[in-house]
Parts: structure tokens; C-alpha cells; sequence
């Protein structure tokens, strides 16, 4: 039909070719991403497999004959740093989060929140050059301990925003009931809401701990590396992460080959961790993601 | 009765603050050990650290400005090649997938994985795969017909900007994507649908309502990615070159503020150890701006803001 | 229904047959729910015709099976035919983005685009379909909303935020909006449900004066206002089409013993 202002009645070819044509370049960005992606999967796996053995995961490394030795001390000394984050990272960022949560009306929680965020996703060399600057420094030693709280404030933001964000998807009603039944409001706290929201907080803690497993920056600077096993948490150690930066860049194909080999453990250690999180929250709490 | 149910109360709040002010503390602190630790540096060179260009750790002459640079040119290359592929990506997942919400689902969190992926090893992957891949196929090439251009002058190696920004923007793809998805997915079905029933085409009602409507979201993870970028610091310094440059070559080596402190500090000392620390201090300023700015446009967003309907 | 002849008044009958919009044996789902099932409808030209009927009897659907809006949710399916001028919109040849130019649509919550001006939002369907003069867009935009009874109001201001208005004024100006790129059917999904008595007025004002230019199809569930604006009226019920008349008739005299019910207010 014609209309006054000669509107037409089919619309433009040159319309319809943009929108098959934006189409297929959406389609094009999509494979942009999938591609690398299967390229870095794909090459950890074809070339680090050939390092694995049960040697390779037991035995320390071994300077003499690199290709007789493991990374089993680069692997004891990341569960050690991370285990020592955790400790520090997991109690205090718990407790910020319910904070931010349970009295988010407050300006310090407000405040903090936000600090927190900007914290999140911080460049970890920056971190590691913090706990440099206050404990390497002073104690005029590289050691497991620094690289562990290098690592707790990589950890900190992460487990205190997915917190936040799980308890604050706890019904308002909850909390009121349980007030109206005349339970203190620390109780209702600690055990009504937590238990409520305790898969986001697992959630929380497992991201962090993928996240921190999978730093070098932080702990380079303050844990260094070694050959051995770390006799304490107060002595340089070895790390998956490091020692696959410094084989990376090794001349010797003996040591690149454990590199590939470190990697792909790294890599199966941390789509474990992801698949665990997937599985126990999938998409229900908006924090739970890599990019926190 | 009264009397004890407060004290649980009270003692609650103040532990719970008191975790609270310990992330505020570890902001100030780390602003403050920065600002110490570098002080060897900063007192030396005062404000002229920024811009000068020299870097000779044999003569103690130290400047910021190479590592500024390369921070610069390695996350405009990132921006410039990620921010669209992610937007393609977003918008893939939300607007065309509407039917097919298992399969988005599937296909966010497969693209979530590149995220799951520690820089190391993007580092280790970009020394032994990308490096000869970019060097034979791309940058030589280039080099040959259009080395004329500034941009691509120089003898290719591959330990460059050019592979550093590639390797960057696949690390920030991620993360945009994921902000900007969860962006899109907050604009109400109702504005799509009044702009299909004036006649819109698939791509104009995602053009022209979904993304406006949007723009401050996705403009945060804009600068979320941006940020990313910015502080990455293992994977670029593996394949950088770590060679202090403000050449205008993408296919020169050079470094960036992180890269660099990686590189080097083992071996430094002094005003050496001071001024890569007074790096690490720049670093901070950015990063807190750059977080701050996307988190309060990201905050705007989802607190629906643009709508005062 | 379907084929019969309908008195409207002394000397005017309304022929289904040539209406200007029908629909054959229409049936809608959304994933296994069937929401519609099979209707046989007419809609007379310029004419308000009102879809009356409880909450789930399908209306709302109904409507958006005919600009064919439906079909973009997801697992939603439409059978059936709609003709609008003797074609069928369903056939495979016909583009629904073209379709929904003809027949607009107003929706029950406002939905301005919030990041355009009162002006932009008016003409935002002209500039999909390519217009660009000036002039043009200037004289459609105050002849549209002149037509939704909003010039007066916003005309020293059009610059100002299509969201910056009271919720009567916003639903105004999604009329003006659907009515710039002059579609031939105007669709209205219960368009005064959010609004107060003074700003319904105003809207059921603007569409007695549509009717002469557009034919208008409206959802509604307050039946006075069916009674107040529309010449005909449909009653569904449970995806059906129970009655079909003018609204005199199906209010004075109905057929059916359920649209007695549910005109007498025993259910709804």
C-alpha cells in the first residue's frame, strides 16, 4: 500500500543483506575464540603427555638428569602456597562478604565493597611486589610463607564478592522469621543464612583457589623457586607455575618437554576445579566466574 | 536475656567489619609499601621517571616511559581485536541463541574456559606455537609487502608487540564477553519487541535497542578487558622480547610496566629494585582507576539506571 | 463467525468476508501448551474491535500471533492462517519484518526506547525503514502525536528523554511511536492496565478518533472500557472464540451462555 510519505511496502534489499551479513560475522567472532582455544588444549595435551609418568608426578627435579626427575616438588610447593592463601584468604574473605551482605546499608560496607572490587582481577605482579616490599624484604628470605600470602590477597576478593553476592540471594523472608522467633541476629547470621547460601560460598572458595593455583607473578617475586623440596614453609620453593616459566625459556628440549608435562597437570588441575564448580552451582550465583 | 543476646550480636558486627576494613587496609597498604619500596627510585628521578625513555640498569638511569608505551601499544592491539570479537560473541549467545538456551549456555561456558587457562601457559603456548606461526605466516609477509609502513618495518622475530597484543587479546576475550553477555541479557525482552513491531530486521533490533540500551555495560566491560590487559603480565613477558622500545614497529620487541618487572627483578638491587617497584607503583594507579571507572559503569547497569520509568 | 454477515446498523452489514483482517483455524503453543485452538476470526476495517475474556483465555496471544510477534519467543509455534488484505502474512513468501510495519503494535507496560528523545522514539520506525529527510520526519512526528493526543503537552520539549514522561504520557508516546510509520492495523495489548482513570480517558479519547484512519484491535479485560470504545467485541475462552457481534449485541443480547456469565461478572 502507498502511503503518504511513499514508505515501501517490502523491506530493502540493502537491509537484508546487513542483517545476513552481521550474522555471519557474529559467527566468525565465535570462532575467533574457539579456535585459540582448541589450539592451547590441544597442544598442552599432545605435547605434555609425552612427559607423564608416575615418575614425573613423584620424583623431584633432578638438575643432573633433568629428564629422570619430576615436578613433584613444584607440585607440593603450589598446594603449600595455596593452602597457606587459603587459610587467610578463606576466613577473611567469608567474613567481608557476609559483611557486605548482612549489612549492606552500612557506608563501610559500601566502601569496602567497592575496594573490593577494584581488588578483584588486580594485576598479581603488583601484589607480589606488596608482600615483597613487607615480608621478603624484612625477613631477607624468599619463602613458601610470602608466596602464600602473595596468593591470599589473589584469593581475598574473589571469596569475599562471591560470598556477598550468594548470601544476598537469601530470601529476605528467611532472615525475618527467624528474627520474629526471637533467634539472635548473630545466630540467624552464622547458621540460618550461611547454611542457606553454602554452595555459593564453596563456589567462592574453589574459583579462588583455581584461580590462585594457576599464579606465577605473585609467588616469582616472593617464593622464588628451588630444586628441592621445601624443608619449611619459610624457605624458597619450587611451583608448578614458575617452573614451567623457567623451562619454558630453557634451551634444554629435556625441560621444555616437562614444561608441556607441568602444563598439562596444571591444565587438569584446573578444568577439575571448574567442572566442580559448574556442577555445584552452574549459573544460579551471578559472582561464579572465571572473571570474578 | 537482653543483655547477652547483644553481645553475640556486637561481637559479630565487629569481626565481620573488621574483615572489612582489611580489604580497605590492603588497598592503603598496598599504596603505601609501593610508595616506600620505590623510594630509592622516586627520590632520584622525581616526576621525570614518567618520561624518560632510558632504561640502563649498568648506569642507574631509569625512565618509565619504554614500559608506558609498550603497556599502551600491547592493550590497544588486545582492545582493537578483542572488544569486537567479544561483542560478536555476546551478542551470539543472547540474541541469537534465545531458542537454543542450553546450547548458549554450553557455548558461554566453553569460552569461559580460555579464561580457566593460566597465563603461564598461554605464555608457554605463545613461545613454542604462536611465535613461529605469527613470524612465518603473518609478520614476515607483511613485513615484505607493506615494510614500508612504520608499522610493519623492522626484521620480524616474533618476540614482539605484534605477538604480544595477539595473545593478549585472546586472554581478554573472556572476560569482556562475559560482562558484556550478562549485560545484554538484562535489557527487557519489552524493548526488543517494541522495535520488532515498528519492522526491524534481527540485527537492527539488537543495533539499534538492545545495545544502546546497554551501552554503559558494556562500555564497563569494555574497560574491565582494557584493565585485564593492562596488568597481564606472564604470558606478554614470555613473548615480548623485554627489550626497553618506543619504536613504532609493531614487529619490534619491547615490554610493558609488568613484563618487565617480571624480566628483571630477580637480579636487581637498589635503585635498580627501586625503580622496577616505582613501576609496580604505576601500575596500581592504573589499575585502580581502570577498576573503579568499569565497576561503578557495571554498577549503573545492573542497578538498572537507565530506566526511570 | 466465519462466513455469516453481521447487522451494524440500519443500513450497513459487515461481510467476514472481506474484512480486512481474519484469521482461519488459528493455533498457537508455547512448547507442548497449546494457548490457542483453531480460531476463526474477522476483524472489520476501521472499526475497534475488542478480545474480551478471563485471564488465559489466550488473547494477549491471539494478538501477537498477528504481527506475527508470537513466533520470537522461544518454543512458541503459530498453525493457521492469518490474512491481512486476502494474503496470508504466514505464507513462506511473505517477510514478517515487512508485516509488522503494517500492523503495529502497542504494548501493556510502556516501553520507550530510554536512550532516545521524545522526537527520536516517535520517528525511530520511519528511520528503520530508511527516511531521512528532515522535513519529512519532522511533519510525520507532530502529525503522530497530534494523533495520540500528546503534541500539546511535549511540543516546546521534544529533545527531552522518551522516559522523562508520566506513565500515561510514555503509553502516548508509544501510540505516536506505532502510528508514524502508518500501519494499517494498530494492535493494543490491554494499553491502559498501568494507567489511572484520568490518563485512560485520554488514550480511549485518541482511539475512538483513530478509527477513522486505522483499524484497531484491542485486548482488554475491563469491560466497560470494551463497552466505552469498541464497535465490535470478540469473547474468548480457553483458546476458543466463544462469540463474536457488535458490542451492543454481545453486551445486550449475547449468544452464548458463558459470555452471559462472564458479562454479569459470575466469573472472570
Amino acid at each position: 500500500m502507498a502511503t503518504k510519505y511513499n514508505l515501501p511496502a517490502s523491506i530493502s534489499l540493502q537491509r537484508k543483506i546487513v542483517n545476513k551479513l552481521m550474522t555471519v560475522l557474529v559467527i566468525i567472532a565465535v570462532a575467533l575464540a574457539i579456535i585459540p582455544l582448541i589450539l592451547i588444549l590441544g597442544d598442552v595435551f599432545m605435547r605434555g603427555a609425552p612427559a607423564l609418568s608416575i615418575g614425573f608426578l613423584a620424583r623431584a627435579q633432578n638438575p643432573l638428569h633433568v629428564s629422570s626427575g619430576g615436578i613433584a616438588n613444584a607440585i607440593v610447593g603450589t598446594f603449600t602456597m595455596v593452602g597457606i592463601a587459603a587459610l587467610i584468604s578463606v576466613p577473611i574473605g567469608i567474613g567481608a562478604g557476609i559483611f557486605f551482605s548482612e549489612w549492606s546499608n552500612s557506608k563501610l560496607s559500601t566502601f569496602s565493597g567497592f575496594m573490593n572490587d577494584v581488588l578483584t582481577g588486580f594485576p598479581s605482579i603488583v601484589l607480589g611486589l606488596f608482600v615483597y616490599v613487607i615480608i621478603v624484604l624484612p625477613s631477607k628470605q624468599f619463602s613458601a610463607f610470602a608466596g602464600g600470602i602473595a596468593l591470599s590477597f589473589v584469593m581475598l576478593p574473589i571469596i569475599a564478592r562471591t560470598t556477598g553476592e550468594s548470601l544476598k540471594l537469601v530470601p529476605m523472608t528467611l532472615r525475618e522469621a527467624s528474627l520474629a522467633l526471637g533467634i539472635p541476629r548473630w545466630k540467624t547470621v552464622l547458621r540460618i543464612v550461611i547454611s542457606t547460601g553454602k554452595n555459593g560460598l564453596l563456589t567462592g572458595i574453589l574459583l579462588a583457589v583455581a584461580r590462585a593455583t594457576g599464579e606465577t607473578a605473585p609467588i616469582l617475586l616472593t617464593a622464588s623457586t628451588s630444586i628441592y623440596f621445601a624443608k619449611s614453609i619459610f624457605q624458597p620453593t619450587a611451583s608448578m607455575t614458575v617452573l614451567i616459566y623457567n623451562y619454558a625459556t630453557s634451551p634444554y628440549p629435556s625441560q621444555q618437554t616437562q614444561a608441556w608435562g607441568a602444563a598439562l597437570v596444571l591444565i587438569l588441575i584446573m578444568l577439575a576445579l571448574n567442572l566442580l564448580v559448574k556442577l555445584t552451582v552452574g549459573r544460579k550465583i551471578k559472582g561464579a566466574r572465571m572473571y570474578a | 536475656m537482653r543483655f547477652r543476646l547483644l553481645r553475640g550480636d556486637v561481637i559479630l558486627k565487629i569481626l565481620l567489619a573488621a574483615a572489612a576494613l582489611f580489604v580497605i587496609g590492603t588497598v592503603v597498604g598496598l599504596a603505601v609499601e609501593l610508595f616506600l619500596g620505590s623510594a630509592p627510585s622516586l627520590f632520584k628521578f622525581g616526576p621525570s621517571f614518567l618520561v624518560g625513555s632510558k632504561w640502563q640498569p649498568s648506569n642507574n638511569v631509569f625512565g618509565a616511559w619504554p614500559f608506558i608505551y609498550g603497556t599502551l601499544v600491547t592493550s590497544a592491539i588486545a582492545i582493537v581485536i578483542g572488544f569486537p570479537v567479544s561483542l560478536g560473541i555476546a551478542i551470539f549467545i543472547s540474541e541469537k541463541l534465545k531458542s537454543h538456551q542450553t546450547f548458549g549456555y554450553m557455548l558461554g561456558t566453553i569460552v569461559d574456559l580460555l579464561a580457566a587457562v593460566p597465563s603461564v601457559i598461554y605464555g608457554l603456548w605463545g613461545v613454542f606455537v604462536l611465535i613461529p606461526l605469527l613470524k612465518d605466516y603473518v609478520e614476515k609477509p607483511l613485513n615484505k609487502s607493506l615494510g614500508f609502513i612504520s608499522l610493519f618495518s623492522g626484521h620480524p622475530f616474533g618476540y614482539d608487540f605484534f605477538t604480544a597484543g595477539i595473545i593478549l587479546a585472546i586472554m581478554i576475550i573472556p572476560t569482556m564477553s562475559a560482562v558484556t553477555r550478562d549485560v545484554l541479557s538484562v535489557v527487557p525482552n519489552s524493548q526488543r519487541e517494541a522495535m520488532y513491531s515498528l519492522g526491524a530486521t534481527d540485527w537492527e533490533v539488537t543495533q539499534k535497542s538492545v545495545l544502546p540500551y546497554a551501552r554503559s555495560g558494556i562500555f564497563g566491560g569494555f574497560i574491565l578487558g582494557l584493565g585485564r590487559a593492562f596488568g597481564e603480565t606472564m604470558a606478554v613477558t614470555m613473548v615480548i622480547g623485554n627489550i626497553p622500545s618506543v619504536s613504532s614497529s609493531l614487529f619490534s620487541p619491547g615490554a610493558t610496566l609488568s613484563s618487565i618487572i617480571a624480566n628483571q627483578f630477580g637480579e636487581s638491587t637498589g635503585v635498580f629494585q627501586g625503580a622496577l617497584i616505582e613501576l609496580g607503583l604505576i601500575l596500581f594507579f592504573v589499575a585502580v582507576l581502570i577498576n573503579g571507572l568499569a565497576r561503578i559503569l557495571l554498577w549503573r547497569m545492573t542497578r538498572g539506571k537507565e530506566i526511570k520509568a | 463467525m466465519l462466513g455469516g454477515t453481521i447487522k451494524i446498523s440500519k443500513n450497513k452489514n459487515f461481510d467476514s468476508t472481506t474484512a480486512k483482517l481474519s484469521t482461519k483455524d488459528l493455533k498457537a503453543n508455547f512448547g507442548k501448551v497449546q494457548v490457542l485452538k483453531g480460531i476463526n476470526l474477522s476483524f472489520p476495517e476501521n472499526q475497534v474491535t475488542a478480545i474480551m475474556g478471563p485471564s488465559g483465555c489466550g488473547k494477549t496471544t491471539l494478538i501477537r500471533c498477528l504481527n506475527r510477534i508470537h513466533e520470537l519467543t522461544p518454543n512458541a509455534k503459530v498453525e493457521g492462517e492469518v490474512t491481512l488484505d486476502g494474503v496470508n502474512i504466514y505464507s513462506p513468501q511473505v517477510d514478517p519484518v515487512a508485516i509488522r510495519r503494517r500492523i503495529g503494535m502497542v504494548f501493556q507496560k510502556a516501553n520507550p526506547f530510554p536512550t532516545m528523545s521524545i522526537f527520536e522514539n516517535t520517528i525511530a520506525g520511519l528511520k528503520l525503514a530508511g527516511v531521512r529527510n528532515k522535513e519529512t520526519l519532522d511533519q510525520v512526528a507532530e502529525r503522530s502525536l497530534r494523533m495520540a493526543f500528546l503534541w500539546d503537552e511535549v511540543k516546546d520539549d521534544l529533545k527531552k528523554s522518551g522516559v522523562d514522561l508520566s506513565g500515561g504520557q510514555q503509553q502516548r508516546l508509544c501510540i505516536a511511536r506505532a502510528l508514524a510509520v502508518e500501519p494499517e492495523v494498530i494492535l493494543m495489548d490491554e494499553p491502559c492496565s498501568a494507567l489511572d482513570p484520568i490518563a485512560t480517558a485520554k488514550i480511549e479519547e485518541s482511539i475512538v478518533a483513530l478509527k477513522k484512519e486505522f483499524t484497531i484491535i484491542i485486548v482488554t479485560h475491563n469491560m466497560q472500557q470494551a463497552a466505552r470504545v469498541s464497535d465490535f467485541t470478540a469473547f474468548m475462552y480457553l483458546g476458543q472464540l466463544i462469540e463474536f457481534g457488535t458490542t451492543s449485541e454481545v453486551f445486550e443480547k449475547p449468544k452464548s451462555e458463558l459470555t452471559e456469565k462472564y458479562i454479569t461478572g459470575k466469573f472472570g
